[in-house]
């Protein structure tokens, strides 16, 4: 090191980090816009519709009361499932929902911290008490997929899971309430 | 002296018997939930020993190693006694009767929340106490680091704090605000509840104060990794620091960036808007800055070392560095696993593609091989640099240590890449057992056997790091001649004041802080959601 290579003095280390920290800089701007266009232009953002549910009543009465759970198509055709997650199974065990169409998947929990995903598709949520999780989705492709709990629970955790019934629209059929169950197979 | 290299090794010797019986309890674990163990433990023993391995792993093994490394950079890069040599022996004993308190809970089944609680579940309150002896125990460090960095400065008016000593401190005054979150949500929610005290908690607030530590304890574990790196590694390859301003800066900005960042890991929650969740995401992408240009200056360094050794070309020099020294090997095999690993981050963090991965294995093998891999590896690296000065005896052969890195680096790749790919076909975590007679699960297990193979590797990698430091303390004394820090190629001689300190800093952390968390705290006081019912589980 007693004679300093060019490479080597001061200034030049510098200007040579300096430009390392400006691409830094564009690579991490450029992940920052493609965010933002997707979140934009697309409507990919997590799920944060931050509504508010007791959970101490919220399987008394109101939406996540028994004869409301479960695949509803509404009036204007528009089909929502309600969904309780509780110490450890999902109600209902089995949703139908219709293949190709909007449907907007809603949850909570009269307990403990559980969370969700759709093997296969991009719904994932948290399912926090005090909460309604809420996540639009359209399912693309028919047949069975899992819907485990994907939260520690506690003891019995491993054994919570629900199968989510992707209908084609044929067999998508409401009765006269609007409630679409699995159909037996 | 001498007293002080028993303070390290008693730190580092806590550390590293909770790593091992940690990577015991890691390996059974992948025996449980392969095809092979589908008959073998129950969910409780195997939740026991999931928080068994999170709580040794990301607790006991972290604090103990970065608090014994504090003390012996303390001693060594300033080249002075440690002051308060008492109050460290204190604080070593009370983390000790903290971790005993944690142990005898988990132990008997009594605190089977996992390393991260998720009120409003709760265990026994002596696990929660024993880990607050823990973390103030960690805190008494963070001071002795303050005060040894100020009496040197004392001493040492206008020069610049060693490097090592500047990060060790950075690192410690990180600490000091990361842990304000988690102890805020154990004192006043979930300590109260597991007593009694309470009956019932605010969910949404108790992940929020979890999530303030959640990201930025990472970084705490990581940091002794960046130290070696900037200030072991140039010298072990026999070289020079390219730059030490860039070093300063790297742990400057870690300081300011971990923190505000946490709530990426709260990108699925319901109890957050996406605004709030925005402006984290983009500070996380801020955050990969400092890795970036560690990359950068750290390549720099070893090109120097591999020129000086006679390396020729653009990649010539890569081949003449000395890859039979354990630090350098070790850097080499951290870096690759910090790329496939900082790839993997890139998605976690990314809003909306996070959707995709959260909690699936991707999430643990992400983890995995950041801090399993990258950073531990870089403890190993470091055990092994420093050992011989601790102890005044030498390795009489390098190879079983070579050996150990290696077995380490292909046990979390073969582990980890695995878990990669069945997170994207969404194998979801935190089970005990899978049942393989579904048809979408049946696919998984041959993956999952070859990850538990993985673990085995692992496993024998962690048994064979232990047996090299016991040889090493039956070995013949030798005397050693390299120094341990690098040199840069202009050592500074004077730095700006912000350069060699960190009031500006701590004011900007907290400006940051209250932009970042503020609103998303303040929210639960302004409109109080409705409170979940605690769930004792002992």
């Amino acid at each position: 090191m007693t004679e300093l290579h060019p490479e080597m003095h001061e200034r030049r280390i510098l200007g040579t980090e300096l430009l390392w920290a400006f691409g830094v800089g564009v690579l991490v701007a450029a992940t920052l816009s493609m965010i933002v266009f997707t979140a934009l232009t697309m409507n990919i953002n997590p799920p944060s519709n931050v509504e508010r549910i007791d959970p101490k009543a919220l399987h008394l009465s109101g939406e996540f009361a028994e004869h409301n759970l479960g695949t509803t198509v509404a009036a204007d055709g528009s089909v929502t499932t309600r969904v309780v997650a509780t110490q450890f199974m999902f109600v209902p065990r089995c949703i139908a929902v219709p293949q190709g169409r909007r449907v907007t998947l809603r949850f909570s929990t009269p307990d403990v911290i559980h969370g969700l995903l759709i093997t296969g598709t991009n719904v994932n949520t948290m399912v926090v008490p005090g909460y309604v999780a809420q996540v639009h989705t359209e399912f693309t492709r028919s047949g069975d997929l899992l819907m485990p709990c994907h939260e520690y629970c506690g003891i019995g955790h491993s054994e919570m899971w629900a199968t989510v019934q992707v209908l084609p629209e044929g067999e998508f059929k409401p009765d006269s309430e609007g409630k679409v169950s699995c159909a037996q197979r | 002296m001498r007293n002080v290299e028993r303070l390290c090794l008693a730190h580092f010797w806590v550390a590293f018997g909770a790593f091992l019986a940690a990577a015991v309890l890691g390996t059974w674990q992948m025996w449980v939930r392969s095809p092979l163990g589908a008959d073998v433990g129950t969910p409780g023993q195997y939740f026991m020993s999931v928080t068994a391995h999170g709580v040794a792993m990301g607790y006991v093994l972290t604090t103990f190693f970065i608090m014994g490394f504090g003390y012996f950079v303390a001693v060594t890069a300033l080249a002075r006694p440690l002051p308060g040599k008492a109050w460290a022996w204190f604080a070593f004993w009370m983390s000790i009767v903290g971790v005993i308190m944690t142990t005898v809970p988990i132990a008997t089944g009594n605190a089977s929340v996992l390393f991260t609680f998720y009120p409003p579940l709760t265990g026994s309150p002596w696990f929660y106490i024993g880990l607050v002896l823990v973390v103030v125990g960690s805190w008494i460090w963070c001071v002795l680091m303050i005060v040894a960095m100020a009496a040197w400065k004392r001493e040492n008016a206008g020069r610049p704090v060693p490097l090592a000593m500047f990060a060790t401190v950075a690192n410690a005054i990180m600490w000091l605000w990361t842990t304000v979150g988690v102890a805020a949500e154990l004192l006043f929610q979930v300590i109260p509840a597991a007593l009694g005290l309470t009956q019932t908690i605010d969910v949404g607030l108790a992940r929020t104060l979890f999530s303030w530590t959640l990201h930025a304890i990472v970084y705490f574990w990581l940091l002794p990794a960046y130290i070696a790196f900037y200030t072991m590694a140039p010298r072990a390859a026999g070289g020079r620091l390219y730059s030490d301003t860039m070093g300063r800066l790297t742990f400057i900005l870690f300081l300011i960036y971990s923190l505000p960042v946490g709530m990426h890991h709260l990108l699925m929650d319901p109890e957050h808007g996406n605004g709030t969740k925005f402006i984290q995401v983009l500070l996380t992408a801020f955050v990969s800055a400092p890795t970036l240009l560690t990359i950068f200056t750290i390549t720099a360094s070893l090109e120097i070392a591999g020129r000086l050794r006679g390396g020729r070309g653009l990649f010539g020099w890569i081949a003449a560095l000395p890859w039979d020294r354990p630090m350098v090997l070790a850097v080499g095999l951290s870096f690759v696993m910090l790329g496939f690993g900082g790839f993997g981050g890139l998605i976690n963090m990314g809003y909306g593609m996070n959707a995709m991965i959260h909690n699936t294995s991707w999430v643990t093998a992400h983890f995995h091989l950041i801090f399993g891999g990258s950073v531990v590896i870089m403890y190993f690296a470091i055990a092994y640099e420093i050992w011989p000065r601790l102890t005044g005896r030498g390795y009489t052969s390098l190879a079983p240590l070579r050996a150990q890195l290696w077995l380490w680096f292909i046990g979390m790749m073969v582990m980890t890449l695995p878990w990669h790919w069945l997170g994207l076909q969404g194998q979801w975590r935190r089970v005990a057992n899978f049942n393989y007679a579904d048809p979408i699960i049946a696919g998984w297990g041959p993956w999952v056997i070859v990850s538990f193979v993985a673990g085995l590797v692992l496993l024998a990698s962690a048994l064979l790091f232990v047996r090299n430091l016991l040889v090493l303390h039956l070995s013949p004394q030798a005397a050693i001649a390299r120094p341990l820090y690098a040199l840069a190629v202009h050592p500074p001689q004077r730095v700006p004041a912000a350069l060699n300190g960190f009031a500006l800093w701590n004011v900007l952390v907290l400006i940051v802080m209250l932009l970042a968390y503020g609103y998303p705290i303040a929210q639960f006081a302004i409109a109080p959601s409705p409170s979940a019912i605690v769930h004792r589980i002992e």
